[in-house]
């Protein structure tokens, strides 16, 4: 029989392969197949059936596969199929256990069947491949396309039909992202709703920071380019997620680091402290959504934010550190780190979604940067970005992204208004802090929610993003960043605050969750400004903001740092020194972010005061904002603000960060005369943010 | 062939015994469906193989159990699997046997896992030794219709 001449009699002769490890059992079901008058071949190892298949793809169009199999787990074999062939597989088990039901559909399995198979079941798994081949665009056969229907909008088209074909489904994800781009906004909601039409809605899934790691992780490892869906839910493995989830994430995160990317650039032409903070943030975000590899980002971004110019943005006030951060950062392709991914996946994701939404681009932009900079911990930057984004007036404005947004942006522009974009870090980061999870609802996380998150002010834009639940993660790797000193940027990582002392950052760490993904992003940010070189995590997430910062006061205040910071502030102040002009304002709003971590808030606040300081190119004090150290004042105060509110959050939450902030903070109190002047942060009106 | 038709109730009946009895249960009705022209000895042919991985599993049951330090998760994987295929055609006892075995295995429980192989292999000799009776008849029957 043709090719042809099966399709038209589709479903008989379609092709299967079955896979099962017990012979009696393979070959009932051969007979149980060929019953149905489908073609089959068969195997009892999953070895042999994975050659076979990848021979040639063409030659099956459906898997049956048993779970339990000696040579391989059934899961497995799942999960590389339909990575590298994508064609549905059906999985086979004598167990009916709903664990492994779940473990199934979470795997990509289009059906589960329990032994022994009855006839009448088998008779119908010809829909599995109709199914697939109707979402997939690439399908001759009829696809379906149409069935689906406009009604998915094209984002629950893009998404389902991403999910199916893989590059197939690319392009007309792609497609549909340009195409609703203007739709941005409503793509949110839309995304997920209209994710699958055919289906009934499906719950909103909240894209919470540890998720949106996992997401941008994905991401990256696919090559955002060749990121489906379906593959990304595969590689995510995450229970109860669907490929239409993942793919309307997936469609808002492209959409995000579009926007980073154009925030960018226009956070370079901004200079403006606003823009600053958006673009940081949206860098960010953008660096954090597609954790490029989080190594990538934080150099590509710093560099491109020294480029931009932004850096020199950034010494504007205090926001500029942030801002250029992400303009930089925003260069950065969404490459996401893999680090940043997890983390950073959710801020991106928001601020992908954010940047449409948000007017203000800058700050995403600049947080982009940031993201960008912790490579690995980019994640955490992200976050911080993402504040910055959220801080962003825009932010908030960007209504695509969950409630969160818009609380991070509230939350910077509770932030003390001196700060201006430096507040919206904050906010950003308090809000991040709080709720990261919570992102959508949560106002402004402002520093408040710093406390643990201190990066809340980073991290709360991004957070805002990504379903602020993620961003709590996302936070808390970004406060890890601040930790970074000791380690690559935590802030991917759920910051648990533990080491943050080193970092300023570490905010994230404390308890935010956020602190992931904010400290990244402020790490990111400063970080990507050189702070790249140094590695440190730290750097990246302070690089955000403290390579903003750095550059300029960095140096000081990251001397107080070091000490205390540990590696933090070395790292803010490495990185930063060589960003010094633009970094500085990095820096500052690193170490802003940094505070937010830490509830050592001095010490972000030192960094917030030394990057204010450098930021205004006044001196370092900024950084030193330490707890008192308002003097961040706008453009520091921004810085100090989120250092302060860092504090306040800090203090709060971070029991550790305490500890460890302690020390650093007395120094930068020691230091505060950077930070009297410049920092005047408007006494963090992103303590009053968390 | 008058003189099958004997041998054909028989047949009929002793099947519908197993069935009673629940030796057999509704999946082997779908093997027997699945033989046709095409496909004229497919129910012995899977029960054969059905025979040939039990014994090999019961083998292999057996000197797991006799182990000094017993590998559960193996036990269970094998019992896993003699369910599997005998569920598949249909054998319900043990089936059902092996199900309390795997409870057994998950207990860790060697007194009762060693019972319970016991006990599978008690139900699966005996269903062997029906079915085997059962093709003996049908070869007849076939035989005899030339």
């Amino acid at each position: 029989m043709t090719v042809e001449d099966q399709i038209d009699r589709f479903p008989v002769g379609m092709r299967v392969l079955a896979v099962d490890d017990d012979p009696t059992c393979l070959k009932v079901l051969e007979n149980l197949l060929r019953k149905c008058q489908y073609h089959v071949t068969t195997t009892n190892q999953a070895i042999e059936a994975l050659r076979m298949l990848r021979e040639n793809r063409n030659k099956f169009d459906l898997v049956i596969s048993d779970v339990n199999m000696p040579d391989m787990d059934g899961f497995k074999l799942l999960e590389l199929v339909g990575l590298e062939m994508d064609l549905p597989v059906i999985m086979l088990s004598g167990h009916s256990d709903t664990k492994l039901v779940m473990k199934g559909v979470t795997h990509g399995a289009v059906d589960y069947l329990l032994k022994p198979v009855r006839i009448e079941e088998l008779k119908n798994i010809w829909q599995h491949v109709v199914r697939k081949k109707n979402f997939d665009p690439r399908d001759q056969n009829k696809a379906s396309n149409d069935k689906r229907g406009p009604n998915n909008a094209e984002e629950g088209n893009q998404s389902i039909m991403s999910d199916d074909g893989g590059d197939q489904n690319k392009n007309l994800g792609k497609k549909r992202k340009d195409q609703t781009e203007e739709e941005e906004d409503d793509g949110e909601g839309n995304g997920e709703d209209n994710d699958d039409p055919s289906s009934q809605k499906k719950p909103r899934v909240v894209w919470s920071v540890e998720l949106h790691r996992k997401f941008v992780a994905a991401v990256n490892q696919l090559g955002l380019d060749k990121a489906v869906p379906k593959k990304i839910l595969d590689l995510m493995n995450v229970e109860g997620l669907t490929r239409e989830n993942v793919a309307s994430h997936l469609q808002k995160y492209r959409l995000y680091l579009k926007k980073a990317t154009q925030q960018a650039s226009m956070v370079a032409a901004l200079g403006s402290t606003d823009s600053y903070l958006r673009m940081g943030s949206i860098d960010g975000y953008a660096e954090f959504c597609t954790p490029t590899g989080s190594g990538r980002i934080s150099s590509n971004a710093l560099q491109s934010y020294a480029s931009s110019g932004i850096f020199g943005r950034l010494n504007s006030p205090a926001s500029l550190s942030m801002r250029s951060i992400s303009s930089s950062t925003l260069i950065q392709p969404p490459v996401q780190p893999p680090n940043l991914n997890s983390t950073l996946s959710p801020l991106g994701n928001i601020q992908a979604s954010i940047f449409p939404a948000n007017q203000t681009p800058g700050l995403l932009h600049g947080i982009p940067t940031s993201i960008e900079l912790n490579q690995s911990k980019q994640n955490c930057t992200t976050g911080i970005t993402q504040v910055n984004q959220v801080s962003c007036s825009g932010f908030t404005a960007a209504s695509g992204f969950r409630d969160s947004r818009h609380t991070v942006g509230t939350a910077s522009n509770s932030l003390p208004s001196a700060a201006s974009s430096n507040s919206l870090m904050l906010q950003g980061n308090s809000q991040q802090t709080h709720n990261l999870g919570a992102f959508r609802n949560q106002p402004p996380v402002r520093p408040a929610s710093f406390g643990t998150d201190s990066f809340d002010v980073g991290i709360c834009g991004p957070s805002n993003m990504l379903d602020y639940n993620r961003c709590n993660e996302n936070w808390q790797n970004a406060a890890q960043l601040s930790k970074f000193p000791a380690h690559p940027l935590p802030l991917c990582e759920p910051f648990n605050n533990d080491p943050l002392p080193s970092t300023g950052i570490s905010v994230t760490n404390t308890n935010t969750h956020i602190g992931h993904s904010p400290v990244d992003y402020s790490s990111r940010v400063a970080i990507s400004i050189p702070l790249e070189d140094t590695g440190n995590e730290l750097q990246r997430q302070e690089g955000l903001i403290g390579n903003i910062l750095q550059s300029s006061s960095y140096t000081t205040p990251s001397q107080r740092w070091e000490e205390h910071k540990l590696e933090y502030s070395q790292n803010l102040s490495r990185p930063f020194n060589s960003v010094n002009s633009e970094v500085s304002l990095s820096r500052v709003t690193s170490s802003l972010g940094h505070n937010v971590n830490q509830k050592n808030a001095t010490c972000s606040n030192s960094v917030d005061a030394s990057f204010v300081a450098q930021l205004s190119g006044a001196p370092p004090s900024i950084t030193r904002c330490t707890n008192d150290d308002t003097t961040l004042k706008s453009n520091d105060a921004y810085i100090l603000e989120q250092m302060k509110s860092q504090d306040g959050f800090i203090q709060n939450n971070f029991g550790t960060l305490d500890d460890i902030m302690v020390p650093i903070v007395k120094r930068e109190q020691n230091e505060s005369t950077f930070l009297d002047g410049e920092m005047g942060f408007e006494a963090y009106p992103v303590g009053s943010c968390i | 062939m008058d003189g099958m038709v004997p041998l054909q109730k028989q047949i009929l009946d002793y099947t519908a015994s197993l069935f009673q009895e629940g030796y057999l249960d509704d999946q082997f009705n779908q093997l027997q469906e699945l033989q046709d022209e095409s496909n004229p000895d497919f129910v012995v042919e899977v029960v054969t193989l059905f025979f040939e991985d039990a014994d090999r599993l019961l083998n292999e049951l057996s000197k797991a159990l006799v182990q000094e330090s017993i590998d559960f998760r193996r036990l269970d994987a094998h019992v896993h699997q003699l369910k599997g295929s005998s569920s598949s055609i249909g054998a319900q006892r043990v089936q059902r046997v092996c199900i309390s075995f795997r409870n057994c295995c998950q207990e860790q429980n060697i007194e009762g896992c060693l019972k319970s192989l016991q006990q599978v292999k008690h139900e699966y000799s005996l269903v062997k030794t029906k079915l085997e009776t059962l093709f003996q008849m049908e070869e007849q029957l076939v035989a005899g219709r030339g």
